[in-house]
């Protein structure tokens, strides 16, 4: 038998009652969505019939901020990996001070970055009306949390000592940075990816500036439905949107588990 | 394994090295490293050991001028992955993305050897180093001990030209430190590879280095075997830095070394001998006729013997190690006997 003295149940009590802070607007908002009628409550039944009409309404905006993420995903990994090891690599007064920079975007409203996206590049042939132009702004937007997440581990092991090791053993500055480098990282990596994707997914400030009515992502659709249509539907709207990220979510954090190492080399001859 | 049948020497000449913010962490240095041979660079943390070694390494470049040959081969240019060197890191610096077979292998896949070559190879290794039974861990499931002995398994697969080991037992406890100096000295003497190996403990220099180069600041204090270094130190700085030494002034008068405290007889004295220097086990308690007299003022029990502390009237109080079961008492008036076959005089001491 446990002997659980009252500041566990103190300390339980609190922990529930900031769960249902969080859970609750949740639940009810999904539950709205599957509601026939919001005002009358449960008692007028349930029905996937909001769900379904935004299916067929907005399943474009999804697809759009869908594939909208996992571009951005890759433009971030691509620039901001490589960026955080240049970062790791040669620190000095000038990097630091990069540190710093890379928060600005973070720092400064969404509203006034998609504003000077606008008069910098919004006269650039059809870049206005490109899913590209709001592609530049989650990236501008989601780059600075990649390279952080990839910088603070890269800082956290020994990559220069590391580095050195492999390359006693002869391995070349690409050998060195497929091999040793990127598995190194690769928890920063998957935790920058996480943040990056949900991030984009949900970025509305700017988006909401940026786009056009044929390139509309998922938050700017859903404000659009509150303001415009039943709240059901906005509702519903929110439960779609889960559906969409929790699976996302689930499988971004599988992937960042420790993975076991693989087997033997000398098991693999035998 | 089978030594490889030519070990490679090593020429360094001319190499200084100032560090970007205008640091000079080496003074112009020449060195050779006979081939098979083990040296042990040793001095106090600072003293561009561990630049020289890096330098040979070629994780460091040397200022311009300055060659580094090994063989009459000059590589001064070649990075360190084109040296074909083994280095044994202080941090060890194992992969922690790969089991131990794989650290240990991994050398041999870049040179992509086959995979049966590469996994007898491994196999090889951990034997060696006794380490049969951890090729499937990880690196973070292995002790200090053991991870010292996948890095120097993963430094010896790939048959360097010279092996290379900066501190590598610094980070372990006394007691695993001695066993496995040991066991890297039986490794070294079989193997006989050129090994240059970086230590600030100059236990561990006598033990395992067929020569030591004593540094300091930048520069090369003596180079030498550890005998040579123990009762021939060249400077003050040496004979300070490597075991414990005592010292006493006075002057030389009819055959004997006189001090404050009784005269040492000494028939083949320098003349001009002003200070001399002689290391505890040179010194013993004298019943009779001592030839110097003081009290104790300290005693330390080391259990196999105990090591007293005599002021003399010295600057500092005579070190001296005896294996008398009997106490001795803070104060207690003691005699003491020189033997004058190890009075050392310091070129910079007359």
């Amino acid at each position: 038998m446990i002997r659980r003295g009252s500041l566990f149940f103190v300390q339980l009590a609190f922990a529930l009652v900031v769960c249902a802070f969080l859970i609750v607007p949740v639940l009810l908002s999904i539950l709205a969505g599957l509601t026939v009628n919001y005002q009358v409550g449960i008692s007028s039944g349930l029905t996937l019939r909001w769900v379904l009409e935004v299916w067929n309404g907005y399943r474009d905006t999804m697809l759009l901020s869908v594939g909208l993420a996992l571009a951005c995903l890759v433009v971030t990994l691509l620039l901001g990996v490589p960026a955080a090891y240049v970062l790791a690599r040669r620190q000095s007064r000038l990097t630091r001070f990069f540190e710093e920079l890379l928060v600005m975007p973070v720092a400064i409203p969404g509203l006034a970055t998609a504003l000077a996206l606008i008069v910098t590049y919004g006269s650039v042939g059809g870049l206005r009306t490109s899913w590209v132009f709001i592609l530049i702004g989650h990236v501008l937007f989601t780059l600075p949390f990649m390279v952080r997440s990839v910088l603070a581990v890269m800082l956290a092991i020994d990559l220069k000592t590391l580095e050195e090791g492999a390359a006693s053993l002869g391995a070349s500055f690409r050998r060195r940075f497929f091999d040793i480098v990127l598995p190194n990282c690769r928890s920063g990596i998957v935790a920058g990816s996480l943040m990056v994707l949900t991030l984009s997914i949900g970025e509305f400030n700017m988006t909401w500036l940026l786009h056009t009515p044929l390139n509309k992502t998922l938050p700017v659709g859903l404000a659009d439905a509150y303001a415009s249509l039943r709240f059901e539907i906005g509702s519903a709207y929110t439960l779609v949107f889960f559906i969409m990220i929790v699976p996302l979510l689930l499988a971004m954090q599988r992937a960042a588990r420790p993975r076991p190492v693989k087997s033997s080399i000398i098991k693999d001859e035998e | 394994m089978t030594p490889r049948a030519n070990p490679v020497s090593i020429t360094l000449s001319g190499c200084r090295k100032t560090f970007p913010d205008g640091t000079r962490a080496l003074e112009p240095l020449d060195l050779e490293i006979v081939s098979g041979e083990t040296l042990v660079l040793l001095g106090p943390s600072g003293c561009g050991k561990t630049t020289t070694l890096r330098m040979i390494a070629g994780l460091e470049q040397p200022d311009a001028g300055g060659k580094v040959l090994f063989d009459s081969a000059d590589v001064t240019a070649l990075p360190i992955e084109r040296r074909n060197v083994g280095m044994v890191f202080q941090s060890y610096a194992l992969f922690p993305n790969m089991s131990v077979a794989e650290n240990i292998g991994y050398g041999l896949r870049i040179r992509r050897r086959p995979k049966a070559g590469i996994a007898s190879r491994v196999r090889e290794m951990l034997a060696l180093m006794r380490i049969e039974r951890l090729a499937d861990r990880r690196i973070d499931q292995l002790s200090g001990g053991q991870r010292q002995r996948v890095a120097l398994a993963r430094a010896l697969a790939v048959e360097p030209r010279v092996l290379l080991l900066d501190e590598p037992l610094t980070a372990l406890d006394a007691k695993l430190r001695e066993e496995l100096r040991l066991e890297i000295d039986e490794l070294l003497r079989g193997l006989g590879i050129t090994t240059i190996y970086v230590t600030h403990d100059q236990a561990e220099a006598m033990a395992l280095g067929d020569r030591i180069v004593v540094m300091s600041e930048g520069r090369v204090a003596q180079v030498g075997t550890p005998r040579e270094i123990y009762q021939h130190p060249a400077s003050a700085f040496v004979a300070e830095f490597i075991g414990t030494m005592n010292v006493l002034r006075g002057n030389v008068r009819d055959g004997a070394f006189v001090t404050g405290a009784g005269a040492i007889p000494w028939p083949e004295a320098p003349a001009d001998a002003a200070e001399v220097r002689f290391r505890p086990e040179d010194v013993r308690l004298a019943g009779e006729t001592p030839h110097l007299s003081g009290k104790i003022v300290a005693s330390v029990f080391r259990g196999d013997r105990t090591r007293l502390l005599v002021d003399v009237g010295g600057e500092k109080p005579l070190v001296l190690e005896t294996g008398t079961r009997s106490d001795f008492a803070r104060g207690n008036a003691v005699g003491l006997c020189v033997d004058a076959s190890g009075l050392i005089v310091l070129p910079e001491a007359k």
